[in-house]
């Protein structure tokens, strides 16, 4: 595999790729937590648009609700870790599956009656918003008075289970990230990947060059949500507390799909570029705001509403294919 | 001789419009054969029974001595049926060599088989030059061979082309006929097309079905069946045969 | 529970969901006619909304007057939108056009965050609190006008469709956009001309709205969402759709908040557009696409 992947790939693309991850670990040793939590944030939706594109770039299926894949991964992993003390590793036992068979049953209905497009995006809203207003009136869960995790001062890291400082927060989403990618990479160059873009592609021209198209979109919704929901696991012991007013909605579904949406859809890169491009106009609005003293809710919102709104007129592909044509990369599809 | 597909009686109704009306037809193993028609004789609709977009009202297709209607489109290309679109349907944002793969891994699971077989197709259709080009960026004539590129590479025993020389110049008609040709001759692909264009047809098929209102006017031979009178009062207008 | 008062909440919900029908009119008519899906429907509604807050709290005019000229301001905010920003995404994939109008809603919302805060507003009229009784039956006056109206508006537009040369040009854009390029049709100005009735549409239900309603900027989402389950159910595209998918969404909105919790209300409207969506995708009064 890793073989293959050497010879596939062009060296240029490796050497870039391995300089990026390289500084990516170095940084703790230079930064503070403040960058560190900047950073977290950038590789969680990075990771999670990842996890999207798998759906929508790879497909070709709109999601609006998958608020709802990272959400039932932060509640499975924390109701359990909250009730039975159980770590958050063997939490993503049960995370993964709830969050695929939901998947699933949506994929089923959606595919097995033709819904797509348009509708499909609503579906997704809609299945997103009944976890929600399911999730306020589950007790077990503590409803809408929200989930916490227990938060001490820990003396050290306890990986095993998930609690501790920002840096084993950081790397943990590093590691997450690099390997979203390469199982992003992996599925694409596969016979499965080939097929997913025939579908997004033209699904009735896949159909007649024989693939069951019922078959690869559900593989793609499944996998997509198996593993968005990992990232919502991080997400609840990350930021400890969990509401399902805020967790599944809508808002969160949303800014999943910015990154790989302004970094470029259906590209392995879209969703790292355009998480670094989003947080960092963000993190930049405020503090430029700070220094001049203004503090207005909202006001930085609005800045990154005409940010987002520069880069959609002007990068209509995206943010990453512009850049790789400047350095002289090329990769396959849109 | 062996039957390759057998359609017998199929008939297709929308609200009420018969369509098909009862047709049958026999394709031999190894044979071209065309089906011809004014615009609006239920061509389309016969292919599209054929090739599982959907089902008969009644009547029987046999693929390889099995039934096969009513089975879906991705089923009935896996028992060995590839098919192009009146409308081509290219994998517009894929490279040309990336649109054979998806047809080529079908039957060639493997990655690196699958791409020797694509090199192999993307060659005997004349599009290897181009492989590495944007299907959206093709020429007409080019996405059209593209098309049969991507059905060729599922490696069919039946091929149904659907006016593939549509909007061709005669030169260009003149290379898809010979691509034909090879593709039946050296590599045994059974043919079935819907054709327009007289002049391939007359070139290629060795039998022909004549389709008018949805039914079967005439059957034969090529040089029998544009004598009978009525296929050419059908298809070129009565006042032709004056 | 008597008889009555399910009567008098499905008669509300009945009222209430003929101003959500002229709200999702809205998206409908966009959608039908300029093939957008505008993701900034209740952001704009609540502008709407916050418009005739300040023209209340400065003139003190009446909801039912100040119709009019806020559905004006809100047709030509509609009518720019469309001609200076949507007409150059319209050959842009759908992902491309929804991204452009989520930049356009999140302006939209915390611009109204930053002006007006994020509490809770309404308006207080002299006849807030009046009703009509007809025998057992008790129906606020503002449900009642704030529905009449809504009716009003959308004969209008109905009207404007079917009778003007316009209206007929732009159904004919829908009908067939190749058609209308050829015959000579400016097919820009027409989009950008339904953008504007679309948003005229929700500034007039958005003032009517808030004669039943509380507003927030952090709503414009909701409605959105409100308005796509409308149109959905009632047919993407289908005027009459828009009107039948809002009286169901609103009657099913009331009697859920009277049978169960109200924040339980919307998981039945939902449930709704799931069933709609996999047994009648082009909706009720839809035609397949």
């Amino acid at each position: 595999m890793i073989g293959r992947i050497l010879r596939d790939v062009p060296r240029r693309t490796l050497v870039l790729l391995a300089c990026f991850f390289a500084v990516l670990a170095a940084v703790p040793f230079i930064a503070g937590d403040y960058v560190l939590t900047i950073l977290i944030l950038i590789l969680y939706f990075a990771y999670t648009g990842q996890a999207w594109n798998i759906l929508m770039g790879f497909t070709g299926y709109l999601s609006l609700g998958h608020a709802l894949f990272t959400g039932l991964g932060a509640y499975s992993a924390a109701s359990l870790f909250v009730h039975f003390g159980v770590a958050p590793w063997l939490g993503l036992l049960a995370a993964i599956p709830i969050a695929m068979a939901v998947a699933g049953l949506m994929g089923f209905l959606a595919f097995r009656f033709r819904v797509s497009g348009v509708y499909f995006a609503i579906l997704t809203i809609a299945f997103a918003e009944f976890a929600r207003i399911g999730f306020d009136h589950f007790a077990w869960v503590s409803g809408s008075s929200g989930l916490f995790l227990p938060v001490a001062q820990y003396a050290h890291n306890d990986l095993w289970r998930l609690r501790g400082n920002p840096m084993m927060f950081y790397y943990i989403i590093l590691v997450a990230t690099a390997l979203a990618f390469l199982i992003s990479y992996l599925l694409l160059r596969s016979r499965t990947g080939y097929f997913w873009l025939a579908i997004r592609e033209d699904e009735q021209a896949a159909r007649a060059t024989g693939i069951d198209t019922f078959r690869y979109k559900m593989m793609a919704v499944m996998i997509s949500a198996g593993m968005t929901s990992f990232g919502g696991v991080f997400y609840a012991f990350y930021y400890n507390n969990l509401f399902p007013e805020q967790v599944f909605h809508i808002a969160r579904s949303i800014e999943i799909i910015l990154a790989p949406m302004v970094g470029g859809i259906g590209t392995l890169f879209g969703p790292i570029v355009g998480a670094f491009v989003l947080e960092t106009a963000s993190e930049g609005l405020r503090v430029i705001l700070e220094a001049f003293g203004i503090d207005v809710p909202g006001i930085k919102q609005v800045f990154w509403g005409f940010v987002l709104l520069a880069i959609v007129i002007a990068l209509p592909e995206g943010v990453w294919p512009w850049i790789a044509r400047r350095l002289g990369l090329k990769e396959r599809g849109p | 001789m062996t039957v390759l597909l057998k359609v017998e009686g199929i008939t297709k109704r929308f609200r009420g419009l018969v369509a098909v009306d009862n047709v049958s037809l026999e394709v031999p193993q190894g044979a071209i054969y065309a089906v011809i028609g004014p615009n609006g004789a239920g061509k389309t609709t016969l292919f599209n029974m054929i090739a599982g977009e959907f089902a008969p009202n009644a009547g029987t297709i046999a693929f390889n001595g099995e039934r096969v209607d009513g089975l879906s489109p991705d089923v009935i290309c896996r028992r060995g049926v590839g098919r192009t679109f009146q409308i081509v349907k290219p994998f517009p944002a894929l490279s040309v060599e990336d649109n054979v793969m998806v047809g080529a891994l079908l039957r060639k699971p493997d990655i690196g088989a699958a791409r020797e077989w694509t090199r192999v197709v993307l060659d005997r259709l004349d599009l290897f030059d181009k492989r590495a080009q944007r299907a959206s960026s093709l020429t007409l004539p080019d996405r059209k061979r593209l098309e049969v590129a991507r059905a060729i590479a599922t490696e069919p025993k039946l091929l149904l082309l659907d006016e593939v020389m549509a909007g061709l110049r005669p030169t260009e008609t003149d290379r898809m006929v010979d691509v034909f040709r090879r593709l039946n001759q050296n590599h045994g692909v059974t043919i079935l097309l819907i054709e327009h264009v007289m002049r391939a047809v007359m070139a290629l098929a060795q039998e022909i079905l004549v389709l008018h209102h949805g039914a079967a006017i005439a059957k034969g031979a090529p040089k029998d069946v544009v004598r009978e009178k009525a296929v050419i009062e059908s298809y070129l207008g009565a006042e032709a045969v004056h | 529970m008597p008889l009555d008062v399910y009567l008098n909440v499905a008669v509300g919900g009945l009222l209430t969901g003929l101003v959500y029908g002229l709200m999702a009119l809205g998206l409908s008519v966009i959608f039908g006619v300029v093939r957008v899906v505008n993701f900034a429907h209740g952001e704009m509604m609540t502008i709407a909304m916050y418009l005739a807050i300040t023209l209340f709290s400065v003139l003190g005019l009446d909801p039912l007057v100040m119709l009019v000229p806020i559905a004006a301001v809100l047709f030509v905010f509609g009518y720019a939108l469309q001609a200076k920003l949507i007409n150059s995404f319209i050959t842009r994939p759908e992902h491309s056009q929804f991204l452009l109008l989520v930049a356009i809603a999140i302006i939209l919302v915390n611009g109204l965050l930053i002006i007006y805060g994020p509490d809770a507003r309404n308006v207080q009229t002299s006849y807030s609190f009046d009703s009509f009784e007809i025998g057992r039956l008790i129906i606020d006056a503002n449900k009642l006008y704030a529905a009449f109206a809504a009716l009003v508006v959308t004969a209008l537009l109905f009207a404007f469709f079917r009778f003007t040369a316009t209206g007929t040009a732009i159904r004919a854009c829908a009908d067939n956009h190749t058609g209308a390029l050829v015959v000579g049709l400016d097919v820009k100005k027409l989009y950008a001309l339904t953008f504007a009735l679309g948003s005229a549409c929700v500034g007039a239900a958005g003032v009517m709205l808030l004669m039943i309603f509380d507003v927030t900027p952090a709503l414009g989402p909701a409605y959105t969402l409100l308005a796509f389950v409308i149109v959905i159910t009632g047919g993407l595209g289908s005027m009459p759709g828009a009107l039948l998918g809002g009286v169901l969404i609103g009657m099913t909105e009331a009697l859920a908040g009277l049978l169960f919790q109200p924040s339980m209300k919307s998981m039945f409207t939902f449930a709704i557009l799931v069933l709609v969506l996999l047994i009648r995708p082009q909706g009720i009064m839809g035609r397949r696409a």
